[in-house]
């Protein structure tokens, strides 16, 4: 089996004991856009979202880094959900971008109109970004999203993925994984929780349409995050990039632990950081530090019947889908291994 | 210039004339002639600045032209049918956001049954929905009111449903005036979108708005329709300065002046009871009639001078209001409840019936002797119906409707018309 390259960032921040990561460390051009003082605060303060939102941290680093990409000549079309709720409680707007909301599963439609407006115009320079919840995205949304794909409108179309309708009081989505508690799966009777062998992945649909480019990104690697948003920013046609990011409400986690969380997701291998170009995966980052999934689930409340003895099979059932990714994508470096 | 020509082309060319910037469509029943022609209009370069997007869906296409819109761009769809309930959401989204755009309907009947002819049901589904709708009554007059909505929608900042009946329209050729690109240009200004995408001047449309203000927002809805209702009018005359011909406004009247019955209808119906009218008041009958171009903005007070002379008035509507009656009817009704005129209400032509001389005739002559049913079911097979009903009291397990009445009136002969 051939060697999936590991993905792009040369310099790698381990997290700390006090979260800090060293940006001062790189050279000026390698620092976060987040980290420099003429960011463009597009999703500004001031805001509704609940303490510790990753959705909000991750549309932050997204919407900044696009900005910066594209010369500040950006337009964002929201489908309905958190995002939008929080952040344009009539009559305020914490966007600093034009911005627009339309309905809850046309935002790729939406992004594609703007995106054909502009091309009408001679206005290419301005570029698009739909972005929306995983139900927006994953559900209701997603016969527009892949209308949005196939005819490879010059769109980059951001799913913030939080597993589940979170705006409408934490039911479950197609994103929603299995055991995880919501509130249309209640932890009751002998499988509690979501079903097992239910769902779809996006991403892997998204490299299916042959789209010039597909990424995942998570909210503990904001500098990755800010990578694959210029990066996508720098091709034109159809882009998609889905964002885990942890929802401290519908989860049932610490507000702080937003970001630890993330990291666990991602080095437990459920959550696979991946780059595609034109259906070919180009690039993965590797887990340095593998955990089992029991060190991720168990900082949430979601999943806190799968820890119990009764419901082991659960567990062993996520560990094996992290460990299917694993082998998947190639996410831990073979020992000694050469390629 | 004069040209022998499809409803649907002619529609298409004058789309073409109004310098679209976005046309966004998905392919239904029979709407397809006019985006087939402006997609290869676009390909061909014959629509300067133009992009076409093929969407998967009708909720696709109306959303691709709520963006584009919002960008700026004179944006256009069309649709029928199904794909008018498909894009509802989008439908009052349009609106609610002011976004001039136009859309063309073909009008077709409503499924369940699925039956691709025409009524009204389609436009109907979105009467409430805030929307201008224009009914035409021919391919000259569909090809000038369009012509005539993309001003309306964009100066008032409001989406325009020109309405045409399905096949009877679309789909029929006949001597069609098409504009020149100049009187067109000289009518129809550059697009000054209202509200604007821009990173220029940043700004965020479709915030959420509750109790604090949403009543206020519905009333200035319903008060730019009122607006309308003065502009229309007065766009039409401005129109018949230019290109030279009576093709718009919010109503038309045919020998009403006088008339002790008047007929009110809307759409391509008029042609044909225009000669039943003629016959009629041949032999003495007191008889004419009014089209209602303008069923949203409602224009009742022009109804109300217009029809408060009249002894009866004969609604005549292809389209009903399950288990309440005649559309049309009820909003006439409304406009006309302080005179004591009669209002008798025919539904007839659903699904493609036939409207016939001879039927329209029988169902004017039964109104005039003030002897219609509430409503009143022009040229409805009653043995059909009966036999149905006597099934279904028969047996419990009486099967599906429609199948039940196609093996009664024959499904051979119904699949040979489709």
């Amino acid at each position: 089996m051939p060697q999936i390259p590991e993905t792009h960032q040369k310099v790698r921040f381990y997290q700390t004991g006090t979260l800090t990561v060293g940006n001062r460390l790189l050279d000026a051009e390698h620092r976060s856009v987040q980290g420099t003082m003429d960011r463009s605060n597009s999703l500004d303060s001031g805001h509704r979202a609940c303490q510790g939102c990753g959705e909000a941290l991750g549309a932050r680093f997204a919407i900044d880094a696009a900005m910066r990409a594209t010369n500040n000549q950006l337009i964002a079309a929201n489908a309905t959900g958190c995002l939008e709720v929080f952040t344009t409680p009539y009559p305020e707007t914490a966007w600093s971008v034009p911005w627009i909301h339309s309905l809850f599963g046309n935002a790729a439609a939406v992004g594609a109109g703007i995106a054909a407006a502009l091309k009408a115009k001679g206005r290419e320079d301005v570029r698009v970004i739909a972005q929306g919840g995983d139900g927006g995205t994953t559900d209701i949304g997603f016969g527009c999203l892949s209308g949005m794909f196939d005819r490879n409108d010059d769109v980059l179309y951001i799913c913030y993925n939080n597993e589940a309708y979170m705006n409408t009081g934490v039911q479950r989505s197609s994103a929603t994984p299995g055991a995880a508690r919501t509130a249309t799966t209640m932890p009751v009777g002998k499988d509690p929780g979501n079903a097992f062998n239910t769902g779809k992945s996006v991403p892997l649909i998204a490299m299916a349409h042959l789209i010039p480019y597909v990424a995942t990104a998570s909210v503990h690697d904001l500098h990755d995050l800010e990578h694959k948003v210029t990066k996508a920013m720098g091709i034109h046609g159809a882009r998609y990039i889905e964002l885990f990011v942890p929802c401290p409400l519908g989860w049932g986690s610490k507000p702080s632990d937003t970001v630890k969380i993330s990291r666990l997701a991602v080095e437990c291998g459920l959550y696979p950081l991946i780059e595609a170009e034109h259906g070919e995966l180009t690039g993965v980052t590797k887990i340095r530090r593998q955990v089992p999934v029991g060190e991720y689930l168990k900082l949430q409340r979601r999943f806190a019947h799968v820890l119990k003895p009764a419901n082991t099979h659960q567990l062993e059932q996520l560990q094996a889908i992290a460990n299917r990714n694993i082998k998947k994508f190639s996410l831990i470096e073979e020992q000694g291994g050469q390629e | 210039m004069l040209k022998q020509i499809e409803g649907s082309h002619a529609v298409a060319e004058a789309v073409a004339l109004c310098r679209p910037e976005v046309i966004s469509a998905y392919p239904i029943t029979p709407q397809t002639h006019i985006v087939e022609d402006l997609g290869a209009m676009v390909k061909a370069g014959a629509i300067k600045n133009c992009e076409f997007l093929l969407v998967e869906s009708e909720f696709g296409a109306l959303s691709a032209c709520i963006g584009s819109s919002a960008a700026g761009a004179r944006s256009y769809t069309a649709t029928s049918s199904q794909g008018m309930l498909f894009m509802m959401e989008a439908v009052y989204n349009a609106s609610g956001m002011g976004m001039p755009i136009v859309m063309t309907v073909g009008n077709r009947a409503i499924g369940a049954p699925i039956n691709i002819w025409n009524d009204w049901g389609d436009s109907m589904s979105a009467r409430d929905a805030g929307w201008i709708q224009l009914f035409v009554e021919s391919n000259q007059q569909a090809v000038d009111v369009h012509i005539q909505a993309f001003r309306l929608a964009e100066q008032l900042s409001l989406p325009v449903m020109v309405c045409m009946d399905g096949f009877i329209l679309t789909h029929s050729y006949s001597q069609v005036d098409i504009p020149d690109q100049e009187q067109v240009d000289a009518f129809l200004p550059t697009f000054e979108p209202r509200q604007l995408l821009d990173p220029a001047a940043p700004l965020s449309m479709g915030a959420m708005v509750g109790p604090e203000a949403f009543a206020e927002v519905r009333y200035l809805a319903h008060h730019k329709q009122m607006e309308a209702l003065e502009l229309i009018p007065e766009q039409a005359a401005e129109f018949e300065k230019i290109f030279g011909r009576d093709s718009g406004g919010v109503v038309k009247t045919f020998n009403c002046d006088g008339a002790e019955t008047v007929v009110v209808t809307m759409g391509s119906v008029i042609g044909t009871m225009k000669q039943v009218l003629a016959e009629m008041r041949d032999d003495g009958i007191s008889i004419g009639a009014l089209t209602v171009r303008s069923f949203r903005p409602f224009p009742k007070e022009t109804l109300r001078e217009l029809l408060k002379d009249a002894d009866r008035v004969i609604v005549f509507e292809k389209c009903l209001a399950v288990g309440m009656g005649g559309i049309l009817a009820m909003n006439l009704r409304m406009a006309l409840k302080d005179f004591p005129i009669r209002v008798h209400s025919a539904i007839g032509g659903l699904g493609g019936r036939p409207i016939t001389r001879a039927n329209l005739r029988r169902m004017f002559e039964k109104g005039i002797r003030d002897e219609m049913e509430e409503p009143h079911f022009h040229d409805i097979h009653m043995n059909i119906v009966e036999r149905e009903l006597e099934r279904e009291q028969a047996q419990r397990r009486s099967g599906s409707i429609a199948e039940n009445i196609l093996q009664d009136v024959g499904v051979v002969a119904a699949a040979k018309t489709i």
